[in-house]
């Protein structure tokens, strides 16, 4: 097999690596909506980083990175229902992000890419900085595992037990932003959540615990990468939507088996 | 026993969100070995104050002071765990355990302890349930053993025997009164369910917005403010027992029961309630 495909299943597997776990406390915590949201701007992201003439990758990192925090403020004071306002935000900054890229970078970028991922461009440089991104995430995932486990189970409960809720609350939707900026780069900026939600979903039948539903989750996602790049060498089709297939496929066949719990 | 430093003292504590009133100028001091009731309509505010006193809402007037270093026991009014967290109740209870890596010969101590409390609650069967699949008065149980697990010297029960049935409610009162006489530790319950909650309580207060009135349950029953608050069912159904501070504890710690049985009560009790 060329090259290119050992770069592009390097680069899935490291970003399934990470959405094992951080997908895990998308379904627990119900924050598919999140993941949405963030994604979506990403586009938004890459828009800026042309106009402003900085590195790319950068830009959506930082701008995925600031609207995390955002959100974290914002779902702080309730005025409004969280899935709405997730739903108003995550739409409006698709819309926001197709319009500037028209405008100003019309040409410059292959938005088909963006929006669905380029896998199988994978470069060097993009094997780096997910690389990078699972140093950071990776280690923090382990160290903060119980007290994240802890306020899933019952926020107030946490924060009576000692636990610093909204530090640990923010650090996870920050680590979920930095995850989806380069995920983006697998399965597209429309697909995101899908490498998030369905490897979850598909290990939550199989397994006891919450270690073993994350980790399975990763495995499920590596799997399915595996598989849309086996399905997108032979019959040509996008690599990117095809895992997300393959995803889809690993939950279905997880729904015969009873659950373990 | 009212000596020493109260482990909570709260004075004219007040909340207010925008213009609404929540809390009304409340004092509350709770001692080690004390159990003190919070009783009142819905909307009087009552998981307000125990939020406040929780320190998971800041008061918007008022001091509070807490013994620093309290180790509290807490139990929330309401649990929800997703279906889609696969968690057991061994492992929902090891949580409550601090929140290190822990090894070998502490693991086997951890779940001996955890097996301890579910015995306490009466649970033991549900070890490995998982938890999305217990009943409303199973989890206020299993609640119940996470925060005795803890070992605290303050245990703060918002509506503990919610969901639990007739015959469970008044067992976990006597075990709650039971763990206080054992522990000697303050116990802050919020309550609705007044008559067999105030056989196991040395204070209530009863609370709408302002403290309408507070004391010894028998004299609080008495009080023109909680009769205009619970005028009706005061009279019908609360069965003030004869509430005996001076019983005696047995080798084990347990306490003896003298018999005793409210005079003009309307209702039959089953088991005795006069302790506590």
């Amino acid at each position: 097999m060329p090259d290119f495909i050992w770069y592009a299943l390097l680069a899935g597997c490291g970003v399934a690596l990470m959405t094992g776990p951080l997908g895990s406390f998308a379904v627990w915590r119900r924050m598919a909506y999140f993941g949405d949201t963030l994604a979506h701007s990403a586009l938004t992201g890459v828009a800026f980083g042309l106009i402003l003439s900085v590195n790319v990758n950068l830009a959506v990192t930082l701008f995925c990175l600031l609207l995390a925090l955002l959100l974290v403020v914002l779902q702080n004071n309730r005025t409004i229902a969280t899935d709405t306002l997730l739903g108003i935000l995550s739409h409006s900054m698709l819309a926001l992000g197709l319009v500037v890229v028209s405008v100003f970078a019309d040409g410059w970028i292959d938005l088909y890419g963006f929006l669905f991922g380029d896998l199988l461009a994978t470069t060097a440089s993009d094997l780096i900085s997910i690389a990078i991104t699972a140093a950071i995430v990776l280690p923090l995932m382990i160290w903060l595992w119980r007290p994240l486990i802890a306020i899933t189970v019952h926020e107030e409960l946490a924060q009576v037990e000692g636990i610093r809720v909204a530090w640990v609350r923010t650090t996870l939707m920050l680590m979920m932003a930095l995850v989806i900026a380069v995920a983006m780069k697998v399965v597209g900026v429309l697909l995101i959540t899908a490498l998030l939600i369905i490897p979850a979903a598909a290990s939550r039948r199989l397994v006891k615990t919450p270690e073993q539903m994350a980790v399975g989750a990763s495995l499920i996602g590596m799997l399915a990468i595996a598989g849309g790049l086996l399905v997108s060498f032979y019959w040509d089709t996008p690599a990117g939507p095809s895992a997300v297939l393959c995803a889809s496929l690993g939950f279905a066949l997880s729904l015969v088996k009873k659950p373990a719990i | 026993m009212n000596n020493a430093q109260p482990l909570i003292q709260g004075k004219n504590l007040s909340l207010h969100f925008g213009e609404r009133q929540i809390l009304d100028k409340v004092s509350i001091n709770l001692h080690a070995g004390e159990i003190v009731t919070l009783i009142g309509p819905n909307g009087a505010g009552k998981t307000s104050l125990v939020r406040v006193v929780l320190g998971l809402q800041a008061a918007s007037g008022g001091t509070l002071i807490r013994t620093p270093g309290l180790n509290i026991g807490y139990m929330p009014q309401k649990l929800h765990i997703e279906p889609s967290l696969p968690l057991t109740v061994e492992r929902f209870l090891q949580l409550a355990l601090g929140y290190h890596l822990r090894r070998g010969g502490k693991r086997r101590h951890e779940r001996e302890a955890i097996v301890e409390s579910l015995a306490l609650t009466g649970i033991e069967h549900l070890l490995k349930s998982p938890m999305h699949t217990l009943s409303g008065g199973e989890t206020q149980r299993v609640l119940l053993a996470r925060a005795l697990l803890r070992n605290p010297s303050l245990l703060v029960l918002d509506e503990p025997v919610q969901g639990v049935d007739v015959a469970g409610q008044s067992k976990l009162y006597q075990l709650i009164a039971d763990i206080r006489d054992q522990r000697g530790c303050g116990v802050l319950m919020v309550s609705h369910d007044l008559h067999l909650v105030m056989a196991a309580t040395d204070t209530v207060i009863c609370l709408n917005q302002h403290v309408c009135c507070h004391g010894h349950p028998s004299s609080v029953t008495e009080d023109p403010a909680y009769l205009e608050l619970f005028g009706q069912t005061a009279h019908a159904g609360i069965a003030v027992y004869t509430h005996h501070h001076d019983h005696d504890h047995n080798m084990h710690g347990d306490v003896e029961h003298a018999d005793a049985h409210a005079p003009h009560s309307a209702h039959h009790h089953c088991g005795d309630h006069d302790h506590a």
